[in-house]
């Protein structure tokens, strides 16, 4: 019995698979209820693991099986509850409580955690000395990274016209964006073949069994 | 009532976890410790609500028979199916509503929710995203022309990039002397990797942090409100 | 300017199929080198002492399967080969699944591997960056429960496990957010823990600027290449490696398409300049 269904998992996903695929020649009925199908059982998952993996362990056992240690997740639980009354449109307005409480966090932990991180250690990461490297295409490439990064900044600052050594600087600094912007290209090609590779390893592999990856 | 307290509670949790990193002690580190626990049974719910939205706005367009209404049927039901198979039999180890299901998934291999996943879901995502491989190979042809100083400058690092993660690269230049070696493929695109590109992405990393950390402020001092949505 | 002659892209389509399909059937094997920031990476584990305890944060689904899920297993082979204890966990909900299936293809090679004793999965948890900050100051709060609802402390990996103080290293296999992202700003900038991950192809360039000298990010595994790479390194050709070829002729077919591309806009251009004279 498990063999048929093993078997007959394989047929699915190659079925899907060719469903999806059909895109590639015009939109048709086969691709459009093979996404909808991917829609649905991906909010499926979703809900499932939610109550499974939060509000279960972190929720529900809690309070049941110690609430005198526990009822201060009443109010997360009843600003959840609040979050749901999004759904009715006259209740909607309640919903602002709960969202607050998220915004809130949200801001304070992102001002902390991007001022630290992409702001200051990165700030330290170009104050380097470009004269220290082992070769010089790694002087080179460590004054480039010096310079690249403050005319990309520099780039980035609307407040005033880019004219002048401004401009000059700005104008480097779009070099710098549009050479990583190619490179972020290169790189999403690779991505996007690997996807490919992986799905034809399936066709090939588990469905037809022509090779073995 | 309705956007004054909203606006109230958002200063004082996004506060409190601004001070909690400087004062660590009570009764701010507590609070803000208690804080990120309510974050995520919040979002539990969020997410719950993002579900039930899916939901709702299916059934209106198949209520008012909008183009395509058929296919939506076939969302609602797929939807509904993974949800009681997750509730009856449980997922993994978890149990459902029914206990394990031990007959079911001996014979199935797996527990229902995690066949489907496994046989129907993973395979319509991986296929869903493998379509992009066909897309960016004709953007490439279409897109990708070197008209100018900067479009050029990106059509060389893409191809060099391309080049040198390829195994192809390896083998291209891999003849070199060790006085060359900075021009093997695989180097190239390695430098251009580690130097220039970093430094791009370094100026947006700097540009977009400093944007959030403004925008943070902004809406911590209730400068910025469009969260709270209209009246 | 004058309309480009364009082939139908449909038969641009046909020509990454084949180019993909057909080095899969006939490997060729083409050589590959390990760049700075893999090596940098299995240092990192290397260098780590038998009994050391990991994290190891499955952040993707099936979507970016081909590209994480070899780097995945190649990663936790290398763990296990040195002892280390892994601790998963899952900030994506699929990364639950991503989890298991990677014991599952592991089983046969590491078959006295026991469940709470060398390696436990968690589970997913919602709220990205603020869970993680949380399970910096206290794990146990996130995590009361493993993913198969045992009591975290009855389990002997969990034993001394109170917050990221206690974890050797964290290591994300990300997609997106939340991810890596999050994982270096709070696992490593704000609780200084080593911090090292695998991502697709298409995060990659974003997280470069966290390599850097104070190491927010100890190496990085950059997509499909990468996992081959780290593959090699440990002498066990996978998937990665069995699809390097494919990965080479499709970036070819690709660099010769923006050739013809360019030619062709070129032709036109010139042949439009003639026209206008």
């Amino acid at each position: 019995m498990e063999q048929f269904f093993t078997t007959l998992g394989i047929w699915l996903g190659a079925l899907f698979t060719f469903a999806i695929f059909s895109f590639l020649y015009k939109d048709n009925p086969f691709y459009k209820t093979a996404e909808q199908i991917f829609v649905g059982l991906s909010a499926g998952y979703w809900f499932v693991y939610t109550i499974f993996f939060i509000l279960i362990p972190n929720l529900y056992n809690p309070l049941t099986q110690d609430f005198s240690a526990n009822w201060i997740k009443l109010i997360p639980a009843i600003l959840g509850l609040m979050m749901l009354m999004r759904l009715i449109p006259k209740t909607e307005w309640v919903s602002r409580f709960p969202i607050s409480v998220i915004i809130g966090t949200t801001s304070g932990v992102f001002f902390l955690r991007y001022l630290k991180s992409d702001v200051l250690n990165q700030l330290t990461a170009t104050m380097i000395n470009p004269f220290i490297g082992d070769s010089w295409v790694t002087v080179i490439g460590r004054l480039m990274l010096i310079v690249g990064t403050i005319c990309g900044v520099i780039y980035f600052y609307f407040s005033k016209k880019h004219t002048g050594a401004l401009g000059v600087s700005a104008k480097i600094g779009i070099y710098f964006l549009m050479v990583s912007f190619g490179a972020a290209f290169g790189y999403t090609a690779m991505a996007r073949i690997s996807l490919l590779i992986g799905r034809l390893q399936f066709l090939l592999g588990d469905w037809l069994g022509i090779i073995h990856p | 009532m309705k956007r004054k307290l909203p606006l109230l509670i958002t200063f004082t949790v996004g506060i409190i976890l601004i001070i909690s990193e400087f004062i660590p002690h009570k009764p701010f580190g507590q609070l803000s410790g208690e804080l990120e626990i309510w974050f995520l049974i919040i979002s539990g719910f969020a997410i719950l609500l993002g579900q039930l939205s899916l939901f709702k706005v299916n059934i209106i367009k198949i209520k008012f028979k909008q183009r395509d209404w058929q296919f939506y049927v076939v969302t609602l039901l797929s939807f509904i199916f993974m949800v009681t198979l997750g509730f009856l039999w449980g997922t993994g180890n978890s149990a459902g509503i029914l206990g394990h299901g031990e007959s079911i998934s001996g014979a199935m291999g797996y527990k229902p929710f995690d066949f489907l996943f496994h046989n129907v879901y993973q395979h319509l995502q991986a296929t869903m995203f493998s379509l992009l491989a066909f897309f960016i190979a004709s953007a490439a042809y279409r897109a990708f022309i070197g008209r100018t100083v900067e479009s050029n400058l990106l059509l060389a690092a893409a191809v060099l990039v391309m080049l040198g993660n390829t195994t192809f690269g390896v083998l291209l230049t891999g003849w070199l002397p060790d006085s060359l070696k900075f021009l093997h493929l695989p180097n190239v695109s390695e430098f251009i990797m580690t130097f220039p590109t970093t430094a791009g992405q370094r100026a947006i990393m700097i540009g977009a942090g400093l944007g959030i950390i403004g925008s943070s402020l902004r809406i911590i001092l209730g400068i910025e409100r469009s969260y709270l949505g209209g009246e | 300017m004058g309309k480009t002659k364009q082939i139908d892209r449909r038969w641009l389509f046909l020509l990454i199929f084949i180019g993909v399909a057909l080095p899969l059937i006939f490997t060729i094997g083409l050589p590959l080198e390990t760049s700075e920031n893999v090596q940098m990476v299995y240092d990192l584990v290397e260098s780590m002492p038998k009994g050391s305890k990991a994290l190891i944060s499955f952040d993707y689904d099936p979507a970016s399967m081909p590209e994480l899920h070899p780097m995945a297993k190649a990663l936790l082979k290398h763990c296990f080969d040195k002892e280390i204890d892994l601790i998963f966990t899952a900030m994506w909900p699929m990364g639950v699944q991503m989890a298991e299936d990677i014991m599952a293809q592991l089983q046969d090679d590491y078959p006295d591997l026991v469940y709470g004793e060398d390696y436990v999965n968690l589970g997913f948890k919602a709220g990205g960056m603020i869970t993680i900050q949380s399970m910096g100051k206290n794990l146990r709060k996130i995590f009361p429960e493993d993913m198969n609802g045992n009591n975290i402390d009855e389990l002997p990996i969990m034993e001394g496990i109170n917050n990221f103080n206690n974890i050797s290293f964290v290591f994300s296999l990300s997609a997106g957010a939340p991810g890596i992202k999050e994982w270096v700003q709070i696992a490593h900038d704000a609780y200084g823990r080593p911090t090292s991950g695998g991502v697709t192809g298409v995060s990659a360039p974003a997280m470069l600027p966290y390599i850097n000298e104070q190491q927010q990010l100890t190496g990085l595994l950059a997509g499909l290449k990468a996992a081959a790479e780290y593959e090699t390194l440990l002498q066990a050709p996978g998937t990665a490696t069995s699809g390097m070829d494919s990965q080479s002729i499709a970036h070819l077919i690709i660099i010769i398409f923006i050739i013809i591309g360019n030619i062709n806009y070129w032709r036109n251009k010139r042949a439009e300049k003639k026209g206008g004279k």
